[in-house]
């Protein structure tokens, strides 16, 4: 695949960079330049949170070319906190663990590597929502002598 | 502004810590899967666990999430940023920078320093020394350095049971901001021979024993206790002290050797856990510490990287710790998010099963 | 506008032709339209396929195909519109009799997916999604009828067991169509048990990839008789498109463009959907199936697998389907399963279907769906009397 094809996509697959309607306010991702929701153009870049949840989820056990090396992987439709609904892979997380409705959180990783010589594309995936272990106030934290 | 015979380091504006983020990889290698594969267990293995990347992740994913914690704390925007710098030994590309794709990802494009950083394990310590000259020099108000590694130790090496995954990123920036300020650093470096890989190769070398006394331990006494020296202070003024964590010893042994009491590295060591992550080892082991510090507490932080050097960096936490240590994950939510494989999967996951020729 | 019939149809048998390219298939399934129309000329030629610039590294199979064929300097074009060209192909010759720009055109749909390997044709089959956003995700398109699927039985609590009478229905089918590639009646505990692909859709919810290619010869209504004893009217050709990827739909659950074209269709023929005696769906999958009878009008929202699991949707239902075996049982050659379900409708209007004969057929419908319901062609196809 050529590099470029990635590339003119990097804001997009990086950081998750949508687009906001100014004449509705609606929030787009992907990037579509025509609004949906009012049909007027809606070109102003607009981050998303990457925050959301799980619409829907499968797992592939049947892999397309190029992405071998990561099967069974878990493929999901991750509605936006913003609205959208966006199609990613869940990662750090086990198909057993996931359900719809499951909080998740924008990460980035490979998305492929096109064996050891190609471009590495890497772009944005979803994860259960990093959980927060309990600190209690630590009594055994060192002190200065 | 140099002191002390051109030894130590200080910037002529006062230079800090404004933000820092860590990242560790949620699977775990047990020590005594590997010894089980390859010694049938009689060896027992010098580290209890290590952190293994995913198969989608490399040091480019672990930097960006790393310095996504980073820029949370610090509460600035990216664009502020005029340096991202990655010092690793596993950039996932020999010719391509990972600083770009880290720096793009995180919003820091385009008018920011960008580059790669290698000198083995502190090859994210020498990222932090130039960002505390770019930030004390005033040619930025903010500079980002990561160390990180996905290190591989050949298979039945004795650094395969060590080699993990993970990394931190620090913002430097001007000491008024800071949630730790820096009180000066120091840098050891002799050209020592103890560790290495040649360009194409696919795993290191090591010279043994030879990697101990004449590499780690002279390197990192040396810079810790000619930076104390020059600083006019001793170990018992550290609340906390890290080194760079090959092992488990390595660091329990230099610590006794400078003076410090176990009690002071114990919250920075965390290499029994994730293992040795490379140019992330000391520095994820500083942010464990801000993780936990208290305002007034004084933080010795040594790296060590093979070929050979060491930098020491003297560090003052600030009243600002309290409110930014929460706006970010801390370094161990990471660690407690634990998912143990074993040497198949590992295997599987690092490339070294062979798919396509 | 001139009305226009269907007098001559041909298929291949659908399977692995190891023995048989692109050309050969095309040939084969054209010649036999041909005989059995009894024309002497064509005026023009449409090709319907989706991969053979992929499989085979051959596009242009207009010409390709027109040459082949002996068709010397006749006008002849392909028509891609992924899972829906063959469809896609039938409109454009329609358009070209209905509009009086040619009176003879053949119409033939073809696909060849043996030659690539399993990796290779799943990744050719995700390039009718949306590149850049779904196939760069790993989204392969059983992920994505999964997704649906999953969701769907979340919505309205279905079981995956529940939609087994799609598959068992197109399977007992597919046994006495000469043509088709399963011919094996399967149970439900086949199906239950069936090996997952991609979680909740196993083997037996999907159609399977093979080779294979369908034929008609289309002319005006008015001279139908001259060439056919038993031709059929094309009484309404709609098509209808929708967003390509999943995602960008306000509601994935509602096939929009089925909606939308089933609806054009039924007012083009001034048809209810209750008139229809059979109905040749695109079962790529059985959530598409239940989907489609949703969105076409014959089944409430949430109701389709409810119309299965009561049998409405069997040879003597309410609303038989897939009556010769549907995409799951005869075969999925996607650029020519347009056609094939053409070609089995005109069978079941001609009263030629065999042993799956829907008794008196007057009104038969076919729906052929592309990627997940972004192009949507609808036919009604009618007996002349
Ligand atoms: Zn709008």
């Amino acid at each position: 695949m050529h590099p470029a094809r990635a590339w003119r996509g990097r804001s997009q697959r990086y950081r998750l960079e949508g687009e906001i309607c100014e004449g509705c306010g609606a929030r787009l991702f992907p990037p579509r330049d025509i609004c949906p929701e009012c049909q007027r153009p809606a070109r102003t870049p607009y981050p998303l949170s990457g925050r959301g949840e799980v619409y829907s989820y499968t797992v592939v056990y049947e892999p397309p070319a190029g992405y071998e090396e990561q099967a069974p992987y878990i493929v999901a439709l991750i509605r936006l906190e913003e609205g959208p609904l966006v199609s990613a892979m869940l990662t750090d997380v086990g198909p057993e663990e996931v359900y719809i409705g499951m909080p998740v959180e924008m990460v980035t990783r490979v998305l492929h590597r096109q064996g050891e010589h190609g471009v590495i594309a890497y772009g944005y995936k979803f994860r259960p929502v990093l959980r927060r272990t309990v600190m209690l106030p630590s009594p055994s934290a060192p002190v200065t002598a | 502004m140099y002191e002390n015979g051109h030894r130590i380091m200080k910037p002529s504006r006062p230079v800090g810590i404004v933000g820092y983020g860590a990242y560790v990889p949620r699977y775990r290698l047990p020590g005594v899967e590997i010894s089980r594969l390859w010694t049938g267990g009689a060896e027992p293995p010098p580290v209890r666990e290590k952190a293994v990347p995913g198969p989608d992740e490399d040091v480019v994913t672990m930097s960006i999430e790393a310095a996504r914690n980073a820029l949370a704390r610090a509460g600035i925007a990216a664009n502020r940023l005029r340096a991202v710098w990655v010092g690793s030994e596993s950039h996932p590309y020999a010719v391509k920078p990972s600083a770009t794709i880290v720096a793009e990802a995180i919003g820091a494009t385009p008018h920011v320093q960008a580059g790669d950083w290698e000198f083995a394990c502190k090859a994210g310590t020498e990222a932090m020394q130039a960002a505390i000259g770019f930030v004390g020099s005033g040619m930025a108000d903010y500079a980002m350095a990561i160390g990180a590694d996905t290190a591989q130790g050949r298979p039945g090496d004795a650094l395969e049971y060590t080699a993990g995954a993970g990394g931190a990123a620090f913002i430097l920036g001007p000491a008024e901001e800071s949630l730790a300020i820096l009180e000066g650093s120091l840098s050891y470096v002799t050209d020592t021979p103890d560790f290495w890989r040649r360009a194409h190769a696919r795993y290191p070398e090591h010279g043994g024993r030879f990697t101990g006394e004449p590499a780690y331990f002279h390197h990192i006494v040396e810079a810790a206790r000619q930076l104390m020296e020059a600083l006019g202070t001793r170990p018992e003024d550290y609340t906390y002290a890290v080194f760079h964590q090959p092992n488990v010893k390595f660091p329990q042994k230099a610590a006794k050797m400078l003076g410090f009491r176990p009690e002071q590295i114990q919250t920075g060591l965390l290499v029994d856990e994730i293992g040795n992550t490379y140019a992330g080892s000391c520095l994820i082991g500083l942010t464990a510490i801000l993780d936990e510090a208290r305002p007034g507490d004084r933080i010795l932080a040594v790296s060590f990287g093979s070929g050979a050097g060491s930098d020491a960096f003297s560090l003052v936490v600030t009243e600002a710790i309290r409110e930014r240590r929460d706006r970010a994950p801390r370094t161990r939510d990471y660690i407690a998010r634990r998912v143990v494989i074993d040497y198949a999967t590992y295997a599987r996951y690092r490339g070294k099963i062979v798919l396509d020729t | 506008m001139r009305e226009v019939a269907i007098i001559g149809i041909g298929q291949t048998p659908v399977g692995e032709h190891w023995e048989k390219g692109l050309r050969e298939l095309a040939l084969e399934a054209l010649e036999a339209a041909i005989r059995d129309a009894g024309v002497e000329r064509l005026d023009a030629l449409y090709i319907g396929n989706m991969l053979s610039g992929q499989v085979e590294s051959q596009e242009h199979l207009g010409a390709l195909v027109a040459d082949f064929a002996g068709m010397h300097g006749v006008e002849a074009v392909k028509v891609e519109a992924a899972c829906a060209s063959g469809a896609a192909a039938l409109r454009i010759g329609y358009a070209m009799v209905a509009g009086g720009l040619a009176d003879f055109v053949a119409v033939v749909g073809v696909e060849k997916m043996t030659d690539a390997s399993g990796e290779a044709i799943t990744a050719a089959l995700a390039t009718a999604a949306d590149a850049e956003y779904e196939a760069v995700h790993g989204m392969t398109f059983t992920a994505l009828n999964a997704l649906l699927m999953r969701r769907y039985m979340h919505e309205y609590g279905y079981r995956r067991e529940d939609f087994a009478p799609f598959s068992i229905n197109a399977h007992r089918n597919a046994v006495h169509n000469p043509c088709a590639m399963l011919r094996f009646p399967i149970t439900a505990e086949a199906f239950a048990s069936a090996r997952m692909i991609a979680d909740p859709i196993t083997l037996l919810d999907a159609s399977p990839v093979c080779d294979g290619a369908a034929a008609v010869i289309l002319c005006p209504a008015d001279q139908a008789r001259a060439f056919q004893e038993r031709p059929v009217r094309i009484r309404a050709s709609a098509v209808a498109t929708d967003t390509v990827a999943l995602h960008d739909r306000r509601d994935p659950l509602w096939l929009e463009a089925v909606a939308l074209s089933a609806y054009r269709a039924f007012q083009q023929a001034g048809v209810r959907p209750e008139d229809v005696d059979f109905f040749e769906l695109h079962d790529a999958f059985t959530i598409m199936a239940a989907l489609s009878l949703e969105a076409s009008g014959f089944a409430p929202r949430g109701r389709g697998v409810a119309m299965a699991l009561e049998g409405a949707i069997f040879r003597d239902g309410r609303l038989p389907i897939a009556t010769m075996g549907g995409l799951k049982a005869r075969g999925h050659p996607v650029g020519a399963t347009g056609i094939y379900q053409v070609v089995e409708a005109v069978l079941q209007l001609r009263g030629q279907a065999g042993p799956n004969q829907i008794p008196n057929a007057r009104l038969g419908m076919t729906q052929n769906i592309g990627g997940t319901g972004a192009t949507v062609i609808t036919h009604i196809l009618e007996a002349m009397d």
